[in-house]
């Protein structure tokens, strides 16, 4: 019964994130993408309760639903221009895109199955972090990613200050 | 527990499969949850014209009811029974859709207040509790861009783009001054953080490490995350006539009206549970079991909920510079730097087995 359950929820979050994936490729007013675009990502925020990442999964609703949408969203209001066009999402190079997506596709594919379940056949109990800590320590334990982390954080900031400078008016 | 009982007789009544018991249980407790915001909404509004109406030396509703406690409830009645209109040249379906999205996250953020002691009083202890709550109430701004977009009118589109900018900005202090508690707790589950005040009012939050600071600045971004009164510009009547939901009516605008006094109490549940101690009592273990600390956790959530009014009642609305410069040059930084503070005060009291 509890495996029905979760291959069919498994199955409707599938259905949700590939659908408005497509969605958003393929619609034709901006703002209509956008909001497919926060379904897709809430979407995969389900999947990855279903995988007993809660963490994860709230992590992904807060800064991708939360936060890269809302500024997307903002930008594209911002632009006025844009709310009254129609887009269009294809080009000339819509063959060679979906060459290039069929052949991505088939290669993780390829490699899934090629491993005979070993890379995402994922067997025995579900490692849930009971506490929050579990998540710090081995993230920022002893001998783990301390450096990367504060490498990301220093990338992120220069970044940040960067956008600033470019899009900061001349000093008269 | 009691739903448990109710559900395993229906359960035996109609002769279903005995995995239905969990499904029948989180199906009450989400009713249970609903009726609970509907209800307080109603009481909330109701105290909040009576007290807007003291404060400024009127009556308030006088009329419906003894001393007007029917209003609330006939003003309701009339927002369901009223006209729903979509404007011509409103885009139907996120039009239909961003009420919706910005009531649920409202509604769905009770699933982790704790409203007492133990498994009980409260829909679901997540070990991510709080994060849930941040995530969860960040979705909500997206519904009022939406339908400030969808009507398809500038005053509604002013007060969308308003209230990104506002809620992109206030939601880093808020953030915040939530990791101090969390930080001071070592958990993210509320009902945790709540344990780890336990034992009377020296224990709460916000009297540890840094005193008061972390609240007021958790009480000041939450305000602008709710467009409460001092930063309600995505709203502002005199700006914007209503902003982001005036062309809603009916049953849509209520669930606009819904979402923002459920929020609010929201704001005054989450204060309560991460500086006040939660359902504990304020003086060690008196009366600290039982439907005792559902009565202590309501007492301290509704002393500030009357806080928000009387501020709601007194201040008048900041410029939209002002609000940018408060939240940017001001609480941010001030919001770091607590965050500082409580981590060399978390590490130099607690000794930490390597």
């Amino acid at each position: 019964m509890n495996g029905f359950w979760e291959q069919f929820t498994f199955y409707a979050l599938a259905v949700l994130v590939l659908g408005s994936a497509l969605m958003v490729v393929t619609l034709r007013n901006i703002v209509h993408c956008a909001f497919f675009l926060i379904m897709a990502f809430l979407g995969v925020a389900g999947l990855f309760v279903l995988l007993y990442a809660e963490f994860i999964a709230g992590v992904q609703v807060l800064i991708y639903v939360g936060a890269i949408t809302v500024l997307i969203l903002f930008a594209i209001m911002l632009t006025q221009k844009v709310l009254g066009v129609r887009l269009k999402q294809n080009n000339t190079l819509s063959p060679l895109g979906v060459v290039a997506g069929v052949s991505f596709f088939a290669l993780v594919g390829a490699i899934t199955f090629g491993s005979a379940g070993n890379l995402f056949g994922v067997h025995g109990e579900p490692t849930i972090a009971p506490r929050i800590t579990t998540i710090a320590e081995s993230l920022l334990g002893n001998g783990s990613y301390v450096l990367p982390f504060e490498i990301a954080s220093l990338l992120l900031l220069v970044a940040m200050v960067g956008a600033i400078v470019i899009a900061r008016e001349k000093d008269q | 527990m009691t739903l448990t009982r109710i559900a395993q007789f229906i359960v035996g009544l109609l002769h279903l499969p005995q995995s239905a018991v969990d499904w029948l249980v989180a199906l009450f407790v989400a009713v249970i949850l609903l009726v609970f915001v509907l209800l307080s909404v109603l009481a909330i509004v109701y105290f909040l014209r009576k007290l807007l109406g003291k404060i400024q030396a009127r009556l308030g509703p006088t009329r419906t009811g003894w001393k007007g406690w029917a209003q609330t409830a006939a003003d309701a009645l009339k927002l369901c029974i009223k006209e729903d209109i979509i404007p011509t040249r409103a885009d139907r379906w996120i039009f239909t859709i961003a009420p919706i999205m910005v009531f649920v996250p409202a509604y769905m953020v009770y699933v982790v207040i704790p409203f007492g002691e133990g498994k009980h009083f409260v829909a679901k202890d997540l070990n991510i509790g709080i994060l849930y709550i941040i995530a969860i109430s960040s979705v909500n701004v997206i519904g009022i861009i939406l339908a400030g977009w969808a009507s398809d009118n500038k005053y509604s589109l002013l007060g969308g783009m308003r209230s990104a900018a506002q809620l992109i900005s206030y939601e880093v202090p808020q953030a915040l001054a939530i990791l101090g508690p969390v930080m001071l707790a070592g958990s993210l589950s509320t009902q945790e953080i709540v344990l780890a005040q336990s034992g009377g009012i020296r224990h709460w939050f916000v009297f540890q490490s840094l005193p008061i600071v972390g609240f007021v600045i958790f009480l000041v971004a939450s305000m602008a995350e709710v467009n409460h009164v001092p930063f309600d510009l995505p709203e502002g009547e005199s700006e914007l006539v209503s902003g982001f939901n005036v062309e809603y009516s009916g049953m849509k605008f209520a669930f606009f009206f819904l979402a923002e006094f459920a929020a609010s109490f929201t704001v005054c549940a989450l204060a309560t549970t991460l500086f006040f101690g939660g359902w504990t009592s304020p003086f060690g273990s008196f009366l600290n079991y039982g439907w005792w600390t559902v009565g202590w956790f309501f007492l301290k959530s509704c002393a500030l909920m009357f806080v928000l009014m009387w501020i709601r009642a007194t201040y008048p609305r900041v410029r939209v510079d002002q609000l940018m410069e408060f939240g940017w040059k001001l609480l941010i930084p001030l919001a770091l730097v607590n965050v500082a503070i409580i981590g060399l005060f978390v590490v130099l009291t607690t000794r930490r087995v390597p």
